[in-house]
C-alpha cells in the first residue's frame, strides 16, 4: 500500500477535490443567475446557494450585499459573480493562512489535539507527523485517546509505518498522566516535536471538556509554554455546529489553530469562512484524503477559488 | 439536540402568540423566519423549501386567518408539517427473514459506524433475545477491525475471528457461512467508512451488498452534518438499497437539522438515535416525539414510557396508598431519588420535560449531575429513621450532624429540607384537587398507559415527587 502520495500534486489534488464542491456551487450560481443579468429576487436565491455550501448566514448576506452593489454598477456575468464571492472569501481567510512551524525554545514543540468524535484527529496527527519527519525533526506521538476502543492500537500502526515512537498507556488510564509521561519521554530522549492526541469529545459535555484543561496544566507544569499549538481538527461535513465547537473547545482547552480534514468529499466546509469572521484563528491544515501526504498547508486564494470556481 | 432549533421557533411564534388577527403578510413573514431558523439548524436546503412551501401553503389557507387563535393555529401547522417531515410513525429494525438476518452498516468515514454497530447489537441481544454476530469489513483505518472485537468482548456479542488481509467481499462471505453453521439470528456488517466520491469503495460496498443480501441496510450519519448530508443520502441511496437511518451523536448541541432532512432525502426512517458514548445510549426514534421537542412541547410520552419500565409494581403500589393519605416523607424521598435514578437520572428526564432545555442544558454539560442527587441521598441516609419519619424534628444541633456525616454543609441540608417542604405542599395541593385518585392510579395500576384521567390530552399529571422542583435544591452554575 503506497500511503505517501507524492509530493508535486497536492495542489491539484485539493482543487479535485474541492472542484466538486465548486461545481455544485457554481451550478447554483449559474442556475440562480441564469441569463447573466442579476435580478433583485435572485439575490435571495444567490444567498441560499451560499447558505447551501454551508458559508453561514452572515458571511452569506455579506456576499450577496457586494453583488447586489456590482448590479447596481452594470452587467455582471457569471465569472464576475464568481469573481466577487471568492475575493471576498479570500479577504476573509487570507490572513489565516498559517503553517504550523517548529518554534519552541526548549524543545520539544508541544502540540495538543483536539475535537469532537471521529474528525479525524488521529489521521490528522499521523499525517502532520509525516509533515514534520520531512523536514527532518525528531517527532515523538502520544496516545491519548484512551478511551475509544483500539485507538491506541491506530496510532501504533501509524506510528510503526512512520517509524516514530509512539508513548501509550493502559486502556481508560488517566490521559492526563499519560501527556506526563509523554512529555518526560520526549524530554529525555531530545525530540524536536511532541504530538498529543486526545479522545474524541463533545463540547457541550463539561466534564470531557475539564480533561483537556487538565492535560494543557499538566504538560504546561512540566514545560512551560507547553502546549504551543492547540489544533481543533474539524470535519469539513460539518455544519453550523462547528462555530460552537470552536467557541467552547477554544475557551476551554485553548485551541490556537484549526485542521480542517475531509475536503475530499462534496463537502464543502465553507463553515470555515463563517468561523475565520467570527473567531480569527488561524488555519494551519486541509485534508484532502486518507494518505500520508494528504495533508497539506491552507492556500487561502486557492481554497476561495475552488470553493466558488473562481 | 434540537433545543436552539426550538428556543428560535419559539421566539418566532410568540411573536403571533398574542395576535387576535393575523393576515397573509405577517403569516408569510413568519413563514421567513422560520425558513432562516431551519437554515441555522443545517436542514437541508431542499428540505427547508418544501417544508416552508408545505406550512404556508396550509396557514395562508382559510383556517388560520379567520381562527380566533391564529397564532396557535400556526405552532399546530408547523407541528404537524414537522411530524410529516421527520416521518410520522416510529419504523422498527425489520429482521423477520430467514436467519441470518444480515444489518449493514455504511456511511462516511468518522460518522460512528462501529460504535453504532456495537451499540444496536447489544440492542438487539437484551431486547429482542436475539443471538448476533459481528463482522468489521474496515480494511482501510488501521485497527479498526480491533475496535470492533474489543467492543464486542464488552457488550458481550461474539465477532467474526479477524483473518489478516482478508478483503471485504470474502470477509462477508466467511461471516455469512459462519452465522449459518453457528445459529446466529442476526449478522451486523461494519464497513469501512468511505466517502460516496470514492468509486472504487461504493463499488466494494456494491459487492457486499449483493453478496450478503442485508435486510437491513442502514445509513450512519452524524447528527452534526451540515448541507453535504443531501449529497451523502443521495449518494449512498443510489448505490445499496437503503433500508434506515441511524443518527448519531443525537447528544451534541447541534441544532438537528440532519434528522430533519434524512426522511426527505433518502425516503427511508430514522429507526435508532446515538445519544451517548456509554454502550447502551441508542434509542429507537420517535418522529412525533421529536416534533414536539423541536417545539419545546416535550416528550412526556418516553417518560412515562421510561417509568413504566423501570418502575418496582409493589414499591410504587405502597408509595401509592401513603401519599393518598397526604404523607410524604424523607422515606418517599429517598425512593423517588432512587427511581429517578432508574429511570436514566436527572439529564435524561429533564430532556422529556416541556421548558426543560435550559436544566438540561445544565444537565448534559455534566454541571448539574447525578452526583448531586448522590449527594441529596447521602443527606436523607445521614438521618435517623425518626428524622426521616419526622422531618420537623430537625434541629441546629441534628442538622449540624447530618452535614457532618453527609460531608455537605448545613446550606445543602437546608436547601434539602425546602425541597421536601416543596413536594409534600404541591402533594397536599394536587390531594385537594381530587387527582390523587389519578395519581394513585398511575403508580400503583401497573398496566400502564392507563394515564391520569384528569386533564385528557393536556399534559399527564406528573406525580410531584417523580422530579422535585428543581429551583429548591439544584443551583445551576452558568
Amino acid at each position: 500500500m503506497n500511503d505517501v502520495t507524492e509530493k508535486t500534486g497536492w495542489l491539484a489534488r485539493m482543487r479535485s477535490g474541492l472542484a466538486r464542491s465548486s461545481e455544485k456551487l457554481a451550478q447554483n450560481l449559474t442556475f440562480m443567475v441564469g441569463g447573466g443579468r442579476i435580478e433583485a429576487e435572485d439575490l435571495d436565491s444567490v444567498e441560499d446557494a451560499l447558505i447551501a455550501a454551508d458559508l453561514g448566514p452572515a458571511v452569506a448576506e455579506r456576499i450577496v450585499m457586494k453583488l447586489a452593489a456590482a448590479r447596481l454598477a452594470g452587467d455582471i456575468d457569471m465569472t464576475r459573480v464568481r469573481q466577487v464571492a471568492a475575493d471576498e472569501i479570500a479577504a476573509i481567510l487570507t490572513p489565516l493562512a498559517k503553517p504550523l512551524l517548529v518554534t519552541a525554545f526548549p524543545r520539544p514543540h508541544t502540540i495538543l489535539v483536539v475535537g469532537v468524535n471521529g474528525t479525524g484527529k488521529t489521521t490528522t496527527i499521523a499525517k502532520l507527523a509525516h509533515v514534520f519527519q520531512e523536514d527532518d525533526y525528531a517527532v515523538m506521538m502520544a496516545a491519548g485517546d484512551t478511551f475509544r476502543a483500539a485507538a491506541v492500537e491506530q496510532l501504533k500502526v501509524w506510528g510503526d509505518r512512520l517509524s516514530i515512537p509512539v508513548i501509550s498507556g493502559k486502556p481508560d488510564a488517566d490521559a492526563a498522566g499519560l501527556a506526563f509521561t509523554a512529555m518526560e519521554q520526549a524530554r529525555a530522549s531530545g525530540r524536536d516535536v511532541l504530538m498529543v492526541d486526545t479522545a474524541g469529545r463533545l463540547q457541550n459535555k463539561a466534564g470531557l471538556m475539564d480533561e483537556l484543561a487538565k492535560v494543557r496544566r499538566v504538560l504546561g507544569k512540566q514545560h512551560p509554554g507547553a502546549p504551543h499549538d492547540t489544533i481543533l481538527v474539524l470535519d469539513a461535513t460539518t455544519g453550523q455546529n462547528a462555530l460552537s465547537q470552536i467557541e467552547i473547545f477554544r475557551e476551554v482547552a485553548g485551541v490556537t489553530g484549526l485542521v480542517m480534514t475531509k475536503l475530499d468529499g462534496t463537502a464543502r466546509g465553507g463553515v470555515l469562512v463563517a468561523a475565520a469572521e467570527k473567531f480569527g484563528l488561524p488555519i494551519h491544515a486541509i485534508g484532502v484524503g486518507e494518505k500520508l501526504g494528504d495533508l497539506r498547508p491552507f492556500d487561502a486564494r486557492a481554497y476561495a477559488d475552488a470553493l466558488t470556481g473562481a | 439536540m434540537f433545543e436552539s432549533l426550538s428556543e428560535r421557533l419559539s421566539g418566532v411564534f410568540d411573536k403571533l402568540r398574542g395576535r387576535g388577527a393575523l393576515n397573509e403578510l405577517e403569516v408569510r413573514a413568519a413563514m421567513r423566519e422560520v425558513r432562516v431558523a431551519l437554515l441555522e439548524a443545517d436542514v437541508a436546503l431542499p428540505v427547508v423549501k418544501d417544508f416552508v412551501d408545505r406550512a404556508t401553503e396550509r396557514a395562508v389557507g382559510a383556517d388560520v386567518l379567520k381562527s380566533v387563535t391564529p397564532g396557535q393555529q400556526v405552532v399546530k401547522i408547523v407541528n404537524d408539517c414537522l411530524v410529516d417531515t421527520l416521518g410520522g410513525e416510529n419504523a422498527d429494525i425489520e429482521l423477520n427473514v430467514a436467519p441470518p438476518a444480515v444489518v449493514m452498516m455504511v456511511g462516511l468515514q468518522g460518522s460512528g459506524k462501529t460504535t453504532t454497530t456495537a451499540k444496536l447489537a447489544k440492542l438487539l441481544k437484551d431486547k429482542r433475545a436475539k443471538k448476533v454476530m459481528m463482522a468489521s469489513l474496515d480494511v482501510n483505518r488501521p485497527a479498526a477491525q480491533e475496535q470492533l472485537k474489543v467492543l464486542g468482548e464488552q457488550v458481550g456479542v461474539a465477532t467474526l475471528p479477524i483473518i489478516a488481509g482478508q478483503q471485504p467481499v470474502d470477509i462477508a462471505k466467511r461471516a455469512l457461512q459462519a452465522a449459518k453453521l453457528q445459529g446466529f439470528d442476526v449478522l451486523m456488517l461494519d464497513t469501512a467508512g468511505r466517502l460516496h466520491v470514492d468509486q472504487a469503495l461504493m463499488a466494494e460496498m456494491k459487492a457486499v451488498s449483493e453478496a450478503s443480501q442485508p435486510a437491513e441496510t442502514l445509513l450512519v450519519v452524524d447528527a452534526l452534518t451540515g448541507q453535504d448530508a443531501v449529497n451523502v443520502a443521495e449518494n449512498f441511496g443510489r448505490e445499496v438499497p437503503l433500508t434506515g437511518v441511524v443518527l448519531t451523536r443525537m447528544d451534541g448541541d447541534a441544532r438537528g437539522g440532519a434528522a430533519l432532512s434524512m426522511r426527505f432525502i433518502t425516503g427511508k426512517p430514522i429507526k435508532f438515535v446515538g445519544t451517548g458514548e456509554k454502550i447502551d445510549a441508542l434509542e429507537p426514534f420517535h418522529p412525533e416525539r421529536a416534533a414536539g421537542r423541536i417545539l419545546g412541547m416535550g416528550d412526556v410520552v418516553s417518560l412515562v414510557e421510561r417509568a413504566a419500565e423501570t418502575l418496582d409494581v409493589a414499591e410504587a403500589e405502597a408509595m401509592a396508598a401513603k401519599l393518598a393519605k397526604g404523607k410524604f416523607d424523607m422515606t418517599d424521598m429517598l425512593a423517588q431519588f432512587r427511581q429517578m435514578k432508574k429511570m436514566g437520572g436527572l439529564g435524561a428526564l429533564a430532556k422529556m420535560l416541556p421548558g426543560m432545555a435550559k436544566a438540561q442544558e445544565a444537565m448534559a454539560s455534566g454541571k448539574v449531575n447525578d452526583k448531586s442527587i448522590a449527594r441529596l441521598e447521602a443527606i436523607i441516609l445521614s438521618m435517623t429513621p425518626k428524622e426521616r419519619a419526622k422531618p420537623d424534628l430537625l434541629n441546629a444541633r441534628r442538622k449540624i450532624r447530618i452535614a457532618n456525616g453527609s460531608g455537605v454543609t448545613v446550606q445543602e441540608v437546608n436547601r434539602l429540607l425546602k425541597m421536601h417542604a416543596d413536594m409534600e405542599t404541591a402533594m397536599k395541593r394536587l390531594k385537594k384537587m381530587g387527582g390523587l385518585g389519578a395519581l394513585a392510579g398511575m403508580f400503583g395500576g401497573g398496566g400502564m398507559p392507563g394515564m391520569p384521567g384528569g386533564a385528557p390530552g393536556e399534559m399527564p399529571a406528573l406525580p410531584p415527587g417523580m422530579m422535585p422542583k428543581l429551583p429548591g435544591g439544584f443551583k445551576f452554575k452558568r
